[in-house]
């Protein structure tokens, strides 16, 4: 008895820590051959994907990219992709090299993790193309991509700044890291832009993917007061808690207005397809060349959801100016003044903040209520 | 942090505390027949995407509560085949469950993954109940499964203490050489002892993919199946103990989240780690305390019974 009771705390315990960090692994791949450089007549390009293609939100934003891709191009161009693949090196290495040696000629891979496993096998197999999203490091046969999804987000933070009756707002974030923190702070300032008394709370899960546990957050910051929610998580629990408290709510990554009709004012989402069309002719042309590329509102990479009902014409209007100002380069999302949350000026008027101070942001800008770690 | 912010810690904790009550409830019928069932984590998954599934065809809720419960039920049967009639060991056999389960959930619900649900279930407020001050917010304008597990607890409690029936169960699980002298079928009651937990931790896992947050994910229970079974050796095997833990566990996650949006100076890492952390103080305290185990554990729990065998 006194064994086995032992033996149960023990697999209890080490289950609890399994449960903190899996992922599964499953490929839904195309088998086939052929690789080298020059002009092709047919590329074969392949995805490595971090969650399911049909996540709703980050996962599906690619897919839909690659989807885009087949269309466009037919018959001459084959895809392929693997899900679910966990950021861990030796598991992400396998996914990408596998690719790698069945020799497809070019390879995105779609999470920040990915980065380093890409890179190793760029190395080894120099004629094949490399294309990492979100990550910093290069190579001859391998570019980095992203969007400065801060623009979308700026956008969305008006339409909340527009719908807020008692100018509390409020977000369910998941890491304390520079780029969560960066895109609640273009969240906070396009609603003062809107509001300038506007605040929000900020509750972090520590999960990109947890609904009960977003759900609870999400409640969390109604209960405190906030009217209108938005987060950096990618289920749509918070904005099913919203639309059952007759609050209003902003999603992330794609258009999920179905899971809250009434709650749904708009989302900042992710467009790859011109990306990867391009990128696969250049393959197709010869032409490709590595590059550390950062798309904009004004490629398309970034963009709003459609609106919601309850989003006026004039706010859609008000929305529409101020993209308008993004794209013709007229308006920086951090042009100062920005003020941290103990009011200290970290952007001086007419100045914006530094690609660096972006890229290493901890700290919140003034309005958000709620605490960083260590900070 | 205000009183009415402070009430709905209570009013949340319960709605999330329901989940590990039902599966803490069937694990404590499973564990008093003397079968151990480590697979509760899977069984839950697999009820969350039939339950999902069922309502996202059919669009009847309590359709696919029903069909959650067959299919942990099914699953029960599995673990109860192996554990009882091949007599596999029960730890291996219910982690083996869980890996196999979480697999098979995956692969059923990849068609409905961040798919919207056609229904969902959504706090009733009972009359007359819900306008007592306090505890009317708290235990009585939850969701249709919440007052179903209110009396799930009780009928539990009465079935196990009060009749023949649960008497026969708990001393299968004390002794089965001894019920098996009195003519009561060990092999009988250990299997429907299991079949009833598994369905229990369907019950658990559509609460969970129905009410709690209507959606399918693939592993989304997040661990709470584990914490269930740290909750059965908590409440010490009784029902009505699991639901103060049940609830305890439900609140430390709702209190967390409501200090981070009131700004309390509280890492989010260490509030996320909480329930995880209470669980290892649950299982250490009542590891040490030897004599309240031999009050309470089902002594011939985790061993197969053969019998003339010793």
């Amino acid at each position: 008895m006194k064994s086995s009771l032992k033996l149960i705390s023990l697999g209890v315990a080490l289950m609890l820590a399994a449960a903190c960090g899996t992922g599964s692994e499953s490929a839904g791949e195309d088998s086939g051959s052929t690789g080298g450089g020059g002009s092709k007549d047919v590329v074969k390009a392949a995805w490595v994907y971090v969650g399911p293609r049909n996540d709703g939100g980050w996962t599906t934003a690619h897919d839909n990219g690659r989807l885009a891709v087949e269309k466009t191009l037919g018959d001459k161009v084959e895809t392929a992709y693997v899900e679910n693949v966990p950021e861990e090196p030796a598991a992400a290495t396998r996914a990408i090299e596998g690719f790698a040696r069945k020799g497809y000629d070019i390879i995105f891979t779609t999470s920040f993790g990915f980065m380093d496993p890409t890179l190793e096998v760029a190395k080894k197999y120099p004629d094949v193309v490399f294309e990492h999203c979100s990550g910093f490091k290069t190579a001859d046969n391998m570019s980095a991509y992203f969007g400065a999804m801060e623009e979308a987000k700026f956008l969305a933070g008006m339409a909340a700044g527009a719908a807020t009756k008692n100018g509390q707002l409020g977000v369910v974030n998941a890491f304390p890291i520079p780029e969560v923190i960066r895109l609640g702070n273009a969240f906070m300032l396009g609603a003062q832009a809107v509001n300038p008394d506007a605040t929000m709370k900020v509750v972090f899960t520590n999960s990109w993917y947890d609904p009960p546990k977003e759900k609870s957050a999400a409640e969390s910051l109604l209960d405190a007061n906030s009217d209108v929610l938005t987060q950096d998580v990618d289920s749509p629990a918070t904005g099913q808690v919203a639309g059952a408290a007759g609050a209003k709510w902003v999603g992330y990554n794609s258009d999920a207005s179905e899971f809250a009709p009434d709650a749904w004012l708009t989302a900042p989402v992710w467009d790859w397809s011109d990306y990867y069309i391009e990128r696969v002719e250049a393959v197709l042309d010869g032409s490709w060349e590595s590059h550390n590329y950062y798309g904009t509102l004004a490629d398309g990479i970034v963009g709003l959801a459609p609106y919601g009902k309850s989003v006026s014409q004039e706010t859609q209007d008000m929305i529409d100016a101020k993209r308008q100002e993004i794209v013709n380069d007229e308006f920086d999302v951090f042009q100062g003044p920005v003020y941290d949350q103990s009011g200290r000026v970290m952007a001086k008027k007419g100045e914006a903040l530094s690609l660096d101070q972006l890229l290493s942001m901890d700290w919140f800008v003034k309005g958000i209520e709620g605490k960083l770690p260590a900070s | 942090m205000s009183a009415d912010l402070f009430l709905t810690v209570f009013v949340a904790g319960v709605a999330a505390g329901t989940v590990f009550l039902f599966a803490a409830v069937g694990e404590i019928i499973t564990e008093r027949a003397g079968v151990l069932n480590l697979g509760l984590e899977g069984m839950m998954l697999v009820g969350a995407v039939t339950g999902f599934l069922v309502n996202h065809q059919f669009r009847q809720l309590w359709l696919g509560v029903l069909a959650a419960v067959v299919a942990g039920g099914a699953l029960g049967l599995l673990h109860a085949l192996l554990v009882v009639s091949f007599r596999t060991n029960q730890v291996v056999t219910g982690l083996t469950l869980v890996i196999f389960a979480g697999g098979l959930s995956g692969y059923a619900g990849e068609s409905v993954v961040g798919v919207a649900p056609p229904a969902t279930f959504e706090p009733v407020a009972i009359p007359l109940l819900s306008a007592i001050p306090v505890l009317g917010r708290v235990f009585f304008r939850q969701n249709p499964l919440v007052y179903l597990s209110y009396g799930l607890v009780v009928a539990t409690w009465f079935w196990l203490f009060k009749t023949r029936p649960g008497l026969n169960l708990r001393s299968v699980g004390e002794s089965p050489e001894t019920a098996d002298a009195v003519g009561i079928s060990v092999t009988r009651t250990r299997y429907a002892a299991v079949v009833a937990g598994g369905g229990f931790a369907g019950l658990a896992g559509a609460y969970l993919s129905l009410a709690q947050s209507p959606s399918w994910v693939p592993n989304m229970t997040a661990g709470r199946g584990w914490i269930a079974i740290a909750l059965v050796i908590f409440a010490t095997w009784s029902p009505v103990r699991a639901v103060f833990g049940a609830y305890v566990f439900g609140c430390v996650e709702a209190l967390g989240f409501r200090l981070q949006a009131v700004g309390v100076d509280i890492p989010s890492f260490f509030v996320s780690m909480l329930p995880y952390l209470f669980t290892i103080v649950v299982l250490v305290v009542i590891s040490r305390d030897t004599a309240r185990r031999r009050l309470a554990a089902p002594a011939s729990l985790g061993n197969a019974y053969v019998r003339e065998e010793r």
